[in-house]
């Protein structure tokens, strides 16, 4: 990616690692590289779709760039800042906040509603009077969708939906610019998913947020991003519009992946073939040498086992990590 | 109406829109419980432990108020009045009998309150004595129980939430106290300190209650804070791998914060049995060391002195041994069914 820096640019990531060290056998420790060199931007006010398979590093993405988990190395730019120093990791944790996948233990049992939502508020010590506090949950929690009456309730009356509402209230608690949603819907059934993803439509255009949103339900991204990175294995193989992505997959995983979003149109769904690897994801522990698709990828040739593919803008705004794109798409 | 075939029979006509009234009438909102509610429901539904509670409750203000109240002291050796010949008829009285001076008042048509339990070789009042040492008993076992709360507490939450070298520091530690033989270590911590501490307390606050209940807290604190730590360590290990400690912290909570507000008020319920239990058993150790007399000082009794000093008259007065025996039997055996029943209505594996 270039490196003039963008006026547009919420968040810039560069060479993002994040390695974990796993125990194997007694005293010796391996690097997890859970992700691994991986650079890109997130627009003000867009919302950056990220897929990938269980395991692929997208939820380890979304934390590292809240400072959840110390980056092992690379660099995380906010709004022109480095967010590396304490003091600035303390203002950039009331920019940017989280919604959490599970609803069921990301509110803590013990707390009333109008507590959890206004913790942020009592960490940050954003409030002058209990009657502001007061107001500003009753206020969170009338965009969320939520009765005032429910404030003084605790989180296990609630239902798994409503439960997501309280989360994304907290989220929105210290009125922030960017949120990270870490399959935010994943963990609801469908008609609350609609519910749920169009409330994070309608708060994004009141309120004017950025979204990243990590999701491994294809046909949800598509609906709420913008633009769409693919990731494979802690790095990211494909990076492009959404509408693109869906249309013109380059990489040979991301053709692999939308062949399986199901069609509702079973004529359609007849016509499409289906696109299926060989074999299982390998361990990130023994991740390949290389490209890391190349043991699963119908293309591989020897070259691939000895240099990882650089991600390259390929078309305007359309980046791909692969040797062989013209093969691929010939 | 007639009767159709392939009809409900329903009349439409009795259908009605629900008017705004009707409808909010019908919306029962359950009431808002707390754990805390919740808890104290099922707890009171189980018999047992709220019979036990009662005895508890029944005991406890008992001690308080029963040596406030009453005419004898614990150290008061009823014959001997100053200025007088010891008066040997107050030695060794069964239940219900008086010494020759309480006689002549009875005579003269005084009431004299009765010696319930008799008196014990000195002449002293043995009910107040059986009571008071229930007050000491208590006490030792309230306040140790705090101490091992309060150590335990603090360093377990920090081992669990920490992590990494500082666990592994404090949990070595808490291995080494734990492979001690604790009875051994209580015995000669307490003769050392019983030592060290008898010049050091003179003129004090702390000289009043004796150095052998001082030392036996600092045994407790030493030595009995560590499955507390342990067991505390343990939860926090898997609370703060819970999502909302992850988002207390992307919202920038600092970690005394997250240990203070999410943390421990998770593991209350854990907190709150196992100081239950541990009353007992700090009661019960009181009562070891007293019985081999390390305990309370002299004339103070607690119920394991009173049992040990009735040892030497078992064959005359059997029940000098009897009457405490009893008597922490049902204080441990309350606590003990009391800490299961907490245990049983907090426990949050247990909700249905």
């Amino acid at each position: 990616m270039s490196d003039v820096r963008n006026e547009n640019n919420l968040v810039d990531i560069k060479n993002l690692k994040q390695y974990f060290n796993v125990n194997v056998g007694f005293f010796k420790s391996k690097p997890l590289k859970a992700v691994d060199d991986v650079s890109f931007s997130i627009k003000r006010g867009e919302t950056l779709g990220l897929v990938g398979e269980s395991g692929c590093g997208k939820t380890t993405v979304g934390r590292t760039i809240l400072n959840l988990y110390k980056p092992t190395s690379g660099e995380i730019w906010y709004d022109g800042k480095l967010i590396k120093s304490p003091e600035s990791i303390k203002e950039f944790r009331k920019k940017a906040t989280m919604v959490f996948q599970d609803p069921y233990s990301s509110l803590n049992p013990r707390m009333t509603v109008s507590d959890i939502i206004a913790e942020p508020l009592d960490i940050h010590n954003m409030y002058k009077t209990k009657e502001e506090r007061r107001d500003r949950v009753l206020q969170l929690m009338e965009y969320v969708g939520l009765n005032s009456e429910h404030a003084s309730r605790y989180a296990h009356e609630f239902s798994g939906g409503q439960r997501q509402r309280i989360g994304i209230a907290r989220s929105l608690a210290v009125n922030p610019e960017f949120i990270v949603c870490d399959e935010p819907v994943s963990a609801l059934d469908v008609s609350i998913q609609a519910q749920v993803i169009n409330m994070f439509d309608e708060l994004q255009e009141k309120l004017g947020l950025t979204y990243l949103f990590i999701a491994h339900d294809l046909l949800v991204v598509r609906h709420i991003s913008d633009r769409i990175a693919v990731m494979y294995l802690g790095k990211m193989v494909e990076l492009a519009d959404a509408e693109t992505i869906y249309n013109r997959p380059l990489h040979p995983y991301s053709i692999s992946l939308l062949s399986a979003v199901p069609v509702p149109d079973p004529k359609i769904a007849r016509a499409n073939k289906r696109v299926v690897l060989k074999g299982d994801i390998p361990s990130p522990l023994n991740a390949p040498s290389g490209c890391p698709f190349r043991t699963r990828c119908p293309y591989a040739k020897e070259d691939c086992a000895l240099s990882m593919p650089q991600f390259k803008e390929v078309e305007k705004g359309h980046f791909v990590a692969c040797h062989h794109i013209e093969d691929v798409n010939a | 109406m007639e009767n159709k075939m392939f009809s409900a029979q329903v009349d439409l006509d009795d259908f009605m829109p629900a008017s705004d009234k009707e409808k909010e009438y019908m919306v029962q909102m359950r009431p808002s419980t707390t754990f805390f509610k919740d808890g104290v429901k099922r707890l009171l539904k189980n018999k047992v432990a709220t019979v036990c509670f009662f005895i508890i409750v029944i005991i406890t203000l008992a001690a308080i108020i029963i040596p406030i109240v009453w005419p004898y002291s614990y150290d008061q050796m009823l014959g001997m009045t100053p200025g007088k010949p010891v008066d040997n008829s107050f030695n060794n009285l069964a239940p219900f009998k008086y010494g020759r001076s309480e006689m002549r008042r009875i005579a003269n048509g005084e009431t004299v309150i009765p010696h319930i339990f008799g008196t014990d070789a000195q002449g002293r009042d043995y009910f107040i004595r059986v009571v008071y040492g229930t007050r000491i008993s208590l006490a030792v076992g309230f306040f140790a129980s705090i101490i091992v709360l309060i150590i335990g507490m603090t360093v377990g939450s920090v081992a669990g939430y920490c992590g990494g070298a500082v666990d592994l520091v404090i949990m070595r530690i808490v291995d080494i106290i734990y492979s001690l033989p604790d009875m051994l270590m209580v015995i000669l911590l307490s003769s050392v300190l019983k030592v060290v501490m008898e010049g050091a307390l003179d003129g004090t606050v702390l000289a009043k209650i004796g150095s052998n209940i001082i030392s036996l807290f600092i045994v407790f604190g030493v030595l009995y804070w560590v499955s507390m730590a342990r067991l505390i360590r343990g939860q926090i290990l898997s609370l703060r791998e819970q999502e909302y400690v992850l988002a207390a912290r992307a919202a920038g909570a600092p970690g005394k914060w997250i240990i203070l507000k999410h943390l421990i008020p998770n593991c209350f319920s854990v907190i709150i049995i196992s100081t239950a239990l541990q009353i007992p058993s700090a009661i019960f150790t009181e009562s070891y060391l007293s019985f081999l007399g390390l305990g309370v000082n002299a004339p103070m009794p607690s119920l394991g002195s009173l049992a040990s000093d009735a040892l030497n008259g078992i064959t005359s007065y059997p029940y000098r041994l009897i009457i405490p025996a009893i008597v922490i039997s049902l204080i441990v055996l309350s606590l003990n069914l009391f800490g299961d029943g907490l245990r049983d209505a907090f426990d949050p594996k247990l909700n249905a």
